[in-house]
């Protein structure tokens, strides 16, 4: 096998179990070089576990985990990682600067200092001690550090929390930038919009399965939905009970309506309300197709 | 796919990592781990300040009294009261607030060249040894008036930069115990007693017979021992003391060890 054939990351049929509970059961995961890969899942779908099998911070109860076709606990292997965790709470009273470097110092060919401090945007941080920052510019030191060994493949493990909007989107311009110089990314978020604006691939995993994969555009599509909303005196509850109507509700005078066919509800709703005002329809986003998959796993399994 | 057309980064050699950048990671670990220490007042000052303040008390002003052969004998003991806390504190509190931070979980899943962890906090803890060690020497030749040769004072350094890895390993496993804030309790429930049991704060010939007969169980007695030797006032042979520090040194790291691969 040629080296880019191997995938950069892979999970094969892992199962990992805690106790009496499953965490995975039977995931297969494939990440290809230069790609930004979203996982995404209510909380205890797997998406932790996934990302410590994949580090090697745990081991599969059954099947294989790989980075770059190796062992994760390969040294090796890791050289050509970078990592952002959830919670890590570093020394306090290291600089910034000095956190890079330590950081830099256990990767074969690391970036320059000041290159990784500007992709990160922490370049006017670097002579502060790590506990002295907000809450916002620690998680962007740790991005700093997951990047500055230059690695081919990044874990980001929900980045962005407790970041403004304005630090939100410079770090999605870097990760764009990143994946643009041939960079893998798995990335776990809560914001459904970040999976939408980044991910080129969302997996979606609920209670220890994979339950779709596919480009943010496919998953759309497997919802069929549509938002409608528009200010009118009609009863929530009886637009809800019209067919075609999956769900209906009021707030604040404004009706927000999902359908499958939204040409046949609107006309019915112009009909029934000559007064009707505002009205928009939305095609569903990766947030409505999100809760539409995992909703539908609560029901008595069919197959 | 595309796969082709992304710019492969050299992939095999990436992998690789010339024996001076890994060695430069084992330095700039444990660099970071003394750094960051010394620049924490909680940690340095307790342990500069107890075994300080207890000598300055009992060595230098109430030693006056005792003669230069009181202030001789509490510079080892002292010494020995002092070099155990950065071991036991400056290993088990910070690895059980790591454990607990997820600094230790980032540190597992970065390409950390392995033992660097714990390599760099036992230099940093022998490094605060040194410290105390030194501070006590400063006193009693200073102020206690205590004549020591070099080879005396450098054999007292010695012995508290080295004799404060059996406690490094009994602070480790303490730390695989337990997580967060349980830990400092507990270490100092072991600490205290310890030094009280192994004649640190009184000669243990003042103490109950009982208390005499049992003292060589524990570490400290064994390194009391030996400080008491390296400055001039050692009785019998120095290897008995040298190889059971050692045994029980490699004892609980092992346990440590073994703690730490199965519950991280």
């Amino acid at each position: 096998m040629t080296e880019s054939s191997v995938p950069v990351a892979r999970l094969a049929g892992v199962v990992k179990r805690y106790d009496r509970q499953t965490a995975l059961d039977g995931v297969d995961l494939v990440l290809r070089r230069g790609e930004l890969l979203s996982l995404l899942g209510p909380n205890g779908a797997g998406k932790s576990t996934s990302i410590g099998l994949l580090l090697g911070l745990i081991r599969p109860d059954a099947g294989r985990a790989e980075l770059f076709g190796l062992d994760p606990q390969r040294i090796e292997a890791r050289r050509r990682i970078g990592v952002m965790l959830q919670s890590s709470n570093l020394p306090p009273t290291l600089r910034v600067g000095e956190l890079l470097r330590l950081t830099a110092s256990y990767y074969p060919a690391p970036r320059p200092l000041a290159e990784s401090a500007a992709l990160a945007g922490v370049g006017d941080l670097l002579k502060r001690p790590y506990g002295k920052l907000s809450g916002g510019q620690q998680r962007r030191v740790q991005f700093a550090l997951a990047l500055c060994g230059r690695p081919e493949l990044l874990f980001l493990d929900e980045p962005t929390v407790g970041m403004d909007i304005d630090a939100r989107q410079k770090l999605w311009a870097a990760m764009r930038r990143l994946v643009a110089e041939g960079c893998s990314v798995v990335l776990t978020t809560h914001y459904l919009e970040e999976a939408e604006a980044l991910a080129q691939r969302v997996v979606v995993l609920d209670k220890g399965r994979v339950l779709s994969e596919g480009s943010v555009d496919e998953l759309r599509a497997k919802v069929a939905l549509s938002r409608i909303r528009c200010v009118s005196d009609l009863d929530a509850a009886a637009v809800a009970r019209w067919p075609q109507v999956a769900s209906a509700s009021c707030a604040d005078g404004r009706l927000q309506i999902a359908t499958a066919d939204a040409v046949a509800v609107v006309r019915r709703l112009l009909d029934a309300d000559p007064a009707l005002r505002e009205l928009e329809v939305q095609r569903a986003g990766l947030a409505e197709a999100f809760t539409e998959l995992t909703r539908d796993t609560d029901l008595p399994e069919a197959a | 796919m595309n796969a082709v057309t992304v710019p492969a980064a050299e992939p095999s050699v990436a992998a690789g990592m010339p024996t001076r950048r890994v060695l430069g990671a084992y330095l700039a670990e444990a660099r970071s781990e003394c750094l960051r220490y010394m620049r924490a007042p909680g940690f340095m000052l307790p342990i500069m300040l107890f075994p300080g303040m207890f000598y300055l008390l009992f060595g230098v002003v109430m030693g006056k009294s005792e003669g230069v052969d009181a202030a001789r004998y509490l510079l080892a003991s002292y010494g020995v009261f002092g070099v155990m806390s950065p071991g036991l504190f400056g290993f088990g509190v910070s690895l059980a607030i790591e454990r607990e931070g997820g600094l230790l979980t980032l540190k597992r899943a970065l390409p950390m060249p392995p033992g660097a962890y714990l390599l760099g906090k036992m230099l940093m803890a022998m490094a605060a040894a040194a410290v105390v060690v030194l501070l006590l020497l400063a006193m009693a030749t200073g102020l206690a008036h205590v004549v020591l040769t070099p080879r005396q004072a450098a054999l007292l350094l010695l012995t508290g930069v080295l004799g404060v890895l059996p406690f490094c390993a009994l602070g480790m496993f303490v730390g695989t115990l337990f997580k967060g804030q349980g830990a400092p309790g507990m270490l100092q429930l072991i600490y205290l007693p310890m030094s009280f049991l192994s004649g640190l704060w009184f000669p243990l010939s003042m103490m109950p017979g009982v208390l005499q007969q049992i003292a060589p169980v524990w570490p400290s007695y064994h390194l009391d021992c030996l400080a008491l030797a390296a400055v001039g006032m050692g009785q019998g042979a120095a290897w008995p003391h040298v190889l059971v520090l050692a045994g029980f040194a490699v004892a609980f790291l092992l346990l440590a060890a073994r703690r730490l691969r199965r519950h991280g």
